[in-house]
């Protein structure tokens, strides 16, 4: 039990002499995307290996949240040099221990090779990737294994708490938050600070703060990577905002599809609560606080305020129309502050370092940093945190390194179903929260879905369309019938079926849906069908009048064919093809049955003199 | 009670303090279509017909007026071109979905909707929750409620078997303002066949006539004994 500021600080005092920073410290992502490509065995493997080399005194070995370089894991990174080591397998481990660890040697097959340059980088610092980032969140998950408590604490965690509750009074840190113009990570950008003394300042007792970690747009990560791998500063976050607010009981509402983010929180609020900066009394403050996990059951609706209020009251996920506010009347009708897992995280560094510091970084409306999911066609896949301001093309090109297979940029939809498509015309344009709104885009929760030349941007809104309308919670009658109606019209236009008017149609529905929804779902349900017309009208042109797909995407316009001048009759493409359509004696050039073809597309992916055609 | 003073469709008007903004508008006598909303039943906000135009800083935006308070200066258009169309969208869709409910028949010509553009299927229900709401909020059996989420939500007792909860009161289908919920009372048994309850009447010992459901009266005697304690 740490009772006072003081022991707090003995503590980490104590933690770190018992560290020696130039001790060799072995550390394996341990988030979800590496766990997948088997990032747990290697980590068994280097326990192994340790063991039977008899070096436990001489190296530290550590499970670590995910640093955001998904593309490339199981990720392995040697402190204190910062060595990289990418798509690390358990073969690897006997060397990695007995050269790089034993001997320093930096093993040349294992490093980052920059594809432009065709360089090796042996230092994870200088990867372009982690280059351009400012990782003011992401940047610790490496550092801390996210089971313990010793890690965060020995690296000053909770030191802001500490300071808060030592030192200052809640409404010096609610002026903080405000001067640091925090604003709400979750996508709509509320300042922080102006919610915290709304919900102060409301009648009623008692208050309770909430977390919303139901992360659902399809392609984003961000709050589960923070969930996972740091989950103390959430909570430390949390205790600060309670304290700031007069809250005395906080809840994460967390998806259930995040097992290994609830069981981390869960370990973390357990070490809490065991060394008293959870409970009663924290720290001898006289303050009392504590966190509840509440698991979400699947409904993509939940992320919105108030169907989570909902949900952890134990109803139907359902939201309701406000006012009143969650900060007037939240959960069992009593003020509630909502905030977003980035949100929660970025306070105890704003009172650390001082508003002034935060609110340095960042563009005029927009201070401090996102972190974005970057996905679909990119090289660099995973999770970028950069100031904002930061462009997109900076965002793309340099530190996502670009589209694989040399294809063609097309757009990228930001904001996952809530957002919008942003063309190349646009990639300049420095990112916050209103440039994006003007570009009829959202921050939203910080989901970017790259398209390359290949992608149908009809398709892809139908996809998007496609998601909100299943999500749709049903309660109003603009977003259950009014999505399932534009779903209906995209989906014709990509079979063929599309009529004069169709484009005109789904605007008029765009527009009446937002504007009478109840809730943020239907209310931006229709931006990704708005900005496709927008930027892509063309397309949707095509689709309905020429019957053709440009990006070759909807089965129903294309059609599959072999030139029979670049066709050798090597038969790949008769054996890849799933429903024997292919014909053709060996050597001779094949021809594929239209009617019996599928158009998968199989033939086209295994042939390697390019004579499968598209058109 | 205090008074507030607000401006609907250019007029100054004087509500209740912690009304709504359809019943500031009833109060003064201005009609506003709704379909989810009954005077006996905690406002839903589901239906959107009776969708206004608040008047703000930034610009209009629309809120429905049977969920949405009437506030002190509030500036509100009941019937202009934006509410217009956006009650025009809503009867479109709905008639897309239920174009046999006679009830949407009438609103779709009222406001010169004509054939809807997609089609939704054919289903009367227009999950205005009307009859969930009642069975709860008055008749406190909550024998149906909402299952599932989106187009294929739907009202159901639970499980979608018929339930001991349900007393065969039928205030479901009279609220209902599709025809949505039917029910049968033939010879001595009523049914409601949406929730797959069946009743047997009691006869008359004086009369011999059929009456009430056994399951009802027994809950009528409940209700009566609870009120004497």
């Amino acid at each position: 039990m740490i009772q006072t500021p003081a022991e707090l600080e003995e503590v980490r005092r104590s933690l770190s002499k018992t560290k020696d920073p130039t001790q060799p410290c072995l550390t394996v992502c341990g988030g979800t995307g590496c766990r997948a490509l088997g990032s747990e065995e290697v980590f068994e493997a280097m326990e192994a290996e340790i063991g039977t080399q008899g070096i436990e005194n001489q190296v530290t070995l550590r499970m670590t949240g995910c640093p955001g370089f998904c593309e490339k894991g199981p990720l392995v990174v040697i402190q204190p040099e910062g060595i990289f080591y990418h798509g690390v397998k358990v073969d690897d481990v006997a060397q990695i221990v007995s050269e790089t660890v034993l001997k320093g040697e930096i093993i040349d097959s294992l490093l980052y090779v920059d594809p432009i340059t065709g360089e090796k980088i042996a230092h994870e610092r200088e990867i372009p990737f982690y280059k351009k980032q400012r990782p003011l969140l992401l940047g610790m998950n490496e550092q801390v294994d996210p089971t313990s408590i010793t890690d965060y604490v020995a690296l000053g965690g909770y030191g802001s708490l500490s300071k808060v509750l030592g030192q200052m009074t809640p409404e010096e840190v609610i002026g903080e938050v405000t001067r640091a113009k925090l604003r709400g990570r979750g996508g709509a950008g509320f300042p922080t600070g102006l919610k915290w003394r709304i919900t102060r300042e409301a009648p009623g007792q008692p208050k309770y703060v909430v977390c919303n970690a139901d992360e659902g747009d399809p392609g984003a990560f961000m709050d589960r990577a923070i969930v996972e791998g740091n989950p103390h500063r959430l909570l430390e976050g949390m205790i600060i905002g309670g304290y700031a607010i007069g809250a005395h009981r906080g809840f994460v509402y967390i998806r259930a599809e995040y097992p290994l983010a609830a069981k981390h929180l869960e370990i973390a609020i357990s070490h809490g609560r065991e060394h008293g900066l959870l409970g009663q009394d924290i720290l001898g403050s006289g303050f009392d606080f504590d966190v509840e996990i509440r698991l979400g059951a699947g409904a993509f609706v939940c992320g919105e305020e108030t169907a989570l209020m909902a949900s952890i009251e134990g109803r139907t996920g359902e939201p309701r129309p406000r006012p009143p506010y969650p900060s007037q009347e939240g959960l069992w009708g009593k003020p509630t502050n909502i905030n977003n897992v980035k949100t929660w995280s970025n306070v105890p560094l704003i009172i650390e370092k001082g508003a002034d510091w935060y609110a340095a970084i960042g563009t005029e409306s927009s201070r401090g940093t996102k972190i974005f999911s970057v996905v679909g066609k990119i090289n660099n896949t995973g999770l970028v945190e950069v100031p904002m301001g930061t462009t997109l093309r900076e965002l793309i090109f340099e530190i996502g390194g670009g589209i694989p297979k040399g294809k063609q940029f097309k757009a990228v939809q930001i904001g996952g179903p809530s957002g919008g498509c942003i063309p190349e015309e646009h990639l300049d344009t420095p990112i916050d929260y209103d440039s994006l709104t003007q570009l009829g885009a959202m921050m939203g929760s910080g989901g970017m879905v790259v398209c390359d030349e290949d992608t149908c941007m009809v398709e892809l809104a139908r996809f998007f369309m496609n998601f909100v309308q299943d999500e749709s919670c049903g309660k109003c009658v603009p977003c259950r019938l009014g999505t399932k109606a534009m779903m209906e019209v995209l989906t014709r236009i990509t079979e063929g079926n599309g009529q004069d008017g169709d484009i005109e149609y789904l605007l008029e529905l765009g527009e009446q849906i937002k504007e009478s929804s109840l809730c943020g779902l239907g209310q931006t349900a229709p931006n990704p069908v708005l900005s496709t017309i927008r930027y892509f009208r063309d397309e949707y042109e095509s689709h309905i009048r020429d019957k053709s797909c440009p990006a070759h995407v909807c089965k129903a316009l294309i059609q599959y064919s072999i030139d029979v001048e670049a066709c050798t009759g090597c038969g790949r493409c008769l054996r890849a093809c799933p429903v024997e359509a292919i014909s053709g004696e060996k050597k001779e050039p094949h021809i594929i049955d239209q009617e019996k073809c599928i158009k998968c597309g199989s033939c086209r992916e295994v042939c390697k003199f390019d004579a499968v055609m598209v058109e | 009670m205090r008074m507030i003073t607000l401006t609907i469709d250019g007029q100054e008007m004087e509500a209740l303090e912690g009304a709504t903004l359809l019943e500031a508008a009833r109060e003064n006598g201005i009609e506003i279509p709704t379909l989810c909303f009954h005077e006996a039943l905690e406002p839903y906000g589901g239906c959107r017909l009776c969708v206004v135009e608040l008047v703000g800083p930034k610009g209009s935006q629309l809120v429905a007026s049977c969920v949405h308070p009437a506030e002190e200066g509030a500036e509100v258009r009941t019937n202009s071109e934006m509410v217009r169309r956006s009650r025009r969208t809503t009867v479109e869709l709905l008639l897309a979905a239920a174009p046999n409910a006679k009830v949407i028949q009438d609103l779709a010509a009222e406001m010169g909707v004509e054939q809807p553009r997609v089609r939704l299927g054919d289903n009367d229900c227009i999950l205005c929750a009307l009859c969930v709401r009642a069975c709860d909020e008055i008749v406190g059996a909550n024998a149906i409620s909402l299952v599932n989420r989106g187009f294929v939500k739907e009202v159901k007792p639970p499980f979608g078997i018929g339930s001991n909860a349900c007393i065969g009161c039928t205030t479901c289908a009279f609220i209902c303002p599709t025809g949505a919920i039917k029910l049968a009372d033939v010879l001595t048994n009523r049914s409601v066949h949406k929730w797959k309850s069946d009743f047997e009447f009691r006869p008359c010992k004086i009369c011999g006539d059929h009456y009430l459901a056994p399951e009802l009266r027994q809950d009528y005697e409940e209700l009566l004994v609870e009120e004497q304690v």
